[in-house]
């Protein structure tokens, strides 16, 4: 690999050639602003945020497309560049909702902790707001396009990451905004709510309507798993609240998904806490089931194998176990069915 | 999967997401609905054809991956055999076929060559429909864009003939010199979250863990050895032979973990009548299901996010499953329950297996489990719970300094040397006739999963996809009178089920499609039960029904 030397803040760094000024300043450990740039996603320098002073340029230049090249020196956080910043934000602040207080993206935020860091609280730029009406009536996707700044990382993950290309800019001027061809509802259009829009949007513009109220980044908990639908076992991140499953996120940068998920990982596992759960042993009496204790459920079961075995021998009975349990839980079962019940009586559903 | 480890020793997909998407050229997809089964796959797949690989699909039904394909070959179901012979047949008489890959990697070659003569692409065309033109554009396309890789699904497995389907598609990808290669070989999807791992655990009837064959003396011997005691050299009874011994009064118990045969396996009353025969029946899930609803006792398990353990994708990527919240209600993690089963089973059989090496049920946590599964599994033999704390480990791995293999049969095969065989199309065991003059093909929608279970209980899924509907041609929905949104009655020789249609372009005329996620409309209580001979899957994909207007 070909390294490039550069100087940011002084501090002199190599990376990689065809870096960005934004990649190598990350991989050095020098955080750069960024709202319209993702790292699933190509850059399109479309809002400003990234910029910054490279020695020998006129205007300042967006880091997230601007190439490296040898000697460089780069100003991340220079007077100019901070008060560029903060001209984007106010601007960004001018058409936009202030309800952050009930919005669920607080906290997760990528505009709300921008405003924080550099202390944005109102703006100089009043003007004409807009005011779309928030009702797509999906059962998956909140569309609130009042939030919307126009990063465009929601259609470029519909083309880049889905490929469905369900959403693109539409309109002009003012009334720019993503949405279907024609404007019109998300299920009419190609869409397979993938959520991988929602999951990249910087805002509270594109939400999952499930996660509505449920909580505030802080107040859940985030566990990585494996998702439990089909075989390709993507890597997911579980958010919980109240012994709830609320919320379910991409987990970036591994595989077998790379941060990927279809709508059944990321919208379908409220299935969980389905109030039909069975939460207790069941015995069936007179043709009725009938609620037991642990011990009762476990001895009569055990009871009936075990005579069953003695009296009719071990290949009378026979065993189903399960391509949704885990690996640890069908060893154990197979390992019981040859060992205690001793027959070789055991299948899962795979072939089907 | 008996047919991969035929052909090349080893059952299991043999390349990875990641190369083959990233890394083929071109792709023959058949019998998978991707986009709608494995969506993520899907995804990525369109993101190969942009960049500019070759997609050829073979599929009675156009779907929406036929969508971003070069080529659709819409096959008539059941005859996926003669369309890949057709193609091998292009691929030889136009001498487009890696050879020197033939030669010093493959037997058998003779066989196939002698076998495929007579599929002609003017021959095939009688059987599959598919018009000769387009078989030899696939096979140049095939031949001219390398690696390739073939992916398939239930689509090919699930035939009377599913066992020699797979060894077709293994024979083409010799053929092509596909094999051992990033962005190559046969790769099949598997459908649930952890098919794989169960299949690899030996949940099956003739293997034990990591496919150690019952019917071997010294792999036997080792598992004495283990665990104190085994079962005998006799292979046991698959799902649908357990559901007929059940019937027939042989099988007496029968204890089920997180299966729903009452959905998912074909001719549905006939496995109602098996399961009610049964003295004893024990469930153990997280819903009320329709075969839990047959049972003597049902143990509530706690669900995926509320215990620990690790699953094996369709990649052989072996990955941790963590639990994220605290079990419901009195529900426990199903290896609780479990091994508080087996000791009371055990402590009321006096079985006596002390002399193991791995006769406690007293395990302290799925690490503990997987440790064992670690020294007896030597294709797991690496995979320890601490290596896979961030990223997963494709198996084989055999100790824990080897990284894991992403593809196989590099260099060479499981087996030595890959094996062509000499396969034969025949005809699906059930063909339409006046009586029930449709071909029925069942498969998954986006939006649900299998039984549906699990779908159904997610409140956006059930209301973007609320029933059960069937697919059919417009040209057959004008003869019949039906009208899109109208009720019709699909019935078979087994069963009859009510359904809204749905009048689209997808399959041909002739041929309709259910899925089989809605038990008001299950189509499984109109499939058949007969089984491939070898491996022992049912025949969904092809049905013969009658379809009328109610
Ligand atoms: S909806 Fe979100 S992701 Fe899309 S352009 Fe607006 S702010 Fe960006
Ligand atoms: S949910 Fe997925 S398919 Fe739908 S608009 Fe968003 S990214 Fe595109
Ligand atoms: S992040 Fe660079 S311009 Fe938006």
């Amino acid at each position: 690999m070909v390294m490039v030397n550069l100087v940011i803040n002084g501090r002199k760094i190599s990376a990689p050639a065809g870096s960005t000024v934004l990649q190598a300043a990350t991989q050095a450990n020098i955080k750069i602003p960024t709202l319209c740039d993702h790292p699933a996603l190509g850059s399109i320098g479309a809002c400003r945020m990234c910029l910054v002073e490279i020695k020998g340029q006129r205007t300042l230049q967006p880091s997230c497309t601007f190439p490296i090249t040898e000697g460089m020196e780069v100003q991340t956080h220079s007077t100019g560049v901070v008060d560029a910043r903060r001209f984007v934000l106010e601007l960004l602040l001018s058409d936009h909702p202030l309800d952050c207080m009930t919005c669920d993206s607080t906290g997760s935020c990528e505009l709300q902790d921008l405003m924080y860091e550099y202390g944005v609280k109102q703006t100089r730029f009043p003007g004409e707001q807009h005011a779309y009406p928030v009702d797509d009536p999906n059962p998956f996707i909140q569309r609130d396009y009042n939030k919307c700044i126009l990063c465009r990382r929601c259609v470029r993950a519909c083309q880049e990451i889905n490929g469905a290309e369900a959403i693109g800019m539409v309109w002009r001027g003012f009334r720019s905004k993503p949405g279907t061809a024609f404007d019109g509802k998300l299920e009419d259009s190609n869409c397979e709510f993938c959520g991988m829009c929602v999951e990249v949007c910087p805002t509270g513009a594109l939400l999952g309507k499930q996660v509505l109220g449920q909580g505030r980044a802080w107040q859940l908990t985030k566990t990585q798993s494996t998702c439990p639908y089909c075989g390709v076992g993507c890597q997911l991140d579980l958010y919980a609240r109240d012994n709830k499953v609320v919320k379910v996120t991409s987990h970036w940068g591994a595989p077998p998904n790379q941060g990927s998920t279809c709508v059944k990982g990321r919208f379908g596992l409220d299935y969980v806490n389905h109030p039909d759960r069975l939460t207790q042993p069941l015995i069936k009496k007179d043709g009725k089931f009938e609620p037991a204790s642990w011990d009762e459920a476990l001895n009569l079961v055990a009871e009936r194998l075990a005579d069953t075995k003695q009296k009719y021998g071990g290949d009378s009975i026979a065993v189903l176990s399960s391509s949704k349990c885990t690996n640890e839980e069908n060893y154990i079962l197979q390992k019981f069915t040859r060992a205690v019940l001793e027959t070789n009586n055991v299948d899962h559903c795979a072939r089907l | 999967m008996t047919g991969l480890a035929a052909a090349f020793g080893s059952g299991a997909m043999t390349n990875s997401i990641e190369d083959l998407t990233t890394q083929a050229k071109s792709y023959l997809i058949i019998g998978s609905n991707t986009t709608e089964q494995h969506p993520v796959i899907g995804m990525r797949l369109r993101q190969a054809a942009k960049r500019g690989a070759k997609l050829i699909v073979a599929d009675p039904r156009k779907t929406k991956i036929t969508d971003f394909a070069v080529m659709h070959l819409q096959h008539k179901p059941g005859s996926d055999i003669a369309l890949l012979n057709s193609l091998m047949n292009v691929l030889i008489a136009e001498d487009l076929y890696d050879k020197e890959f033939v030669a010093n990697r493959t037997e058998g070659f003779d066989e196939l060559k002698a076998c495929v003569a007579k599929y002609t692409p003017e021959y095939a065309e009688k059987i599959t429909g598919v018009s000769a033109e387009d078989v030899r554009k696939a096979a140049r396309l095939l031949a001219a864009n390398k690696p390739g890789a073939l992916i398939y699904a239930m689509g090919i497995t699930q035939h009377v003939t599913g066992h020699q389907n797979v060894l077709s598609t293994a024979n083409l990808q010799m053929l092509l010199g596909n094999m051992g290669v990033p962005g190559g070989g046969v790769n099949p999807l598997r459908g649930q979250s952890n098919v794989q791992g169960a299949c690899d655990m030996g949940c099956l009837p003739n293997f034990y863990p990591a496919y150690q064959k019952v019917v071997d003396e010294p792999a036997h011997t080792k598992f004495v050895e283990a665990w104190g005691n085994a079962a005998s050299l006799t292979p046991g009874l698959t799902i649908v032979e357990m559901m007929n011994a059940a019937h027939s009064g042989k099988l007496k118990a029968m204890f089920v973990l997180g299966e729903n045969p009452m959905m998912s396996d074909p001719d549905l009353n006939h496995v109602r009548e098996a399961l009610n025969t049964l003295d004893f029946l024990v469930v153990q899930d997280i819903f009320m299901n329709e075969t839990a609803e047959l049972a003597d006792v049902v143990l509530p398990g706690a669900s995926f996010a509320e215990k620990d353990g690790t699953n094996t994708n369709t990649e052989r990527r072996v990955q941790r499953v963590r639990k994220a919240i605290e079990p419901l209600g009195d529900s426990k993690p199903d290896w609780v329950i479990l091994c508080d089963l087996f000791k009371r089973v055990e402590a009321r059989l006096g079985t006596d297996r002390s002399k193991g090496k791995f006769a406690s049920w007293d395990y302290e946590s799925p690490k503990a489990i997987l440790a064992e599964i670690n020294a007896v599994a030597p294709s797991y033999g690496g995979i320890t719970w601490e290596r896979i704390e961030n990223v997963g480990l494709q198996w084989p791995c055999p100790n824990t300094e080897h990284p894991g293999t992403q593809f196989l049969h590099a260099g060479k095969f499981t087996r030595g040397l890959g094996k062509f065989h000499a396969v034969e199309w025949m005809p699906p065991a059930e063909e339409p006739d006046e009586k029930y003059p449709f071909v029925l093909t069942t498969g998954r929608v986006l939006f649900h999963f299998h039984g549906g279970t699990m779908s159904r209980r997610s409140a956006g899924l059930n209301a973007i996809y609320p029933e059960g509907k069937v697919e059919i041609h417009p040209q057959d929905a004008t003869k019949l009178g039906v009208a899109d949104g109208e009720l019709v009655r699909v019935s078979s020789r087994r069963g009859e089920v009510v359904a809204k249609a749905e009048v689209v372009e997808k399959a041909d005329p002739g041929v309709i499609f259910m899925t089989f996620h809605f038990k008001e409309a299950a189509a499984n209580l109109l499939t058949i039960a007969a089984l491939d001979p070898v491996a022992k899957i049912p025949e969904y994909k092809v049905a013969a029904v009658r379809v009328e207007k109610v």
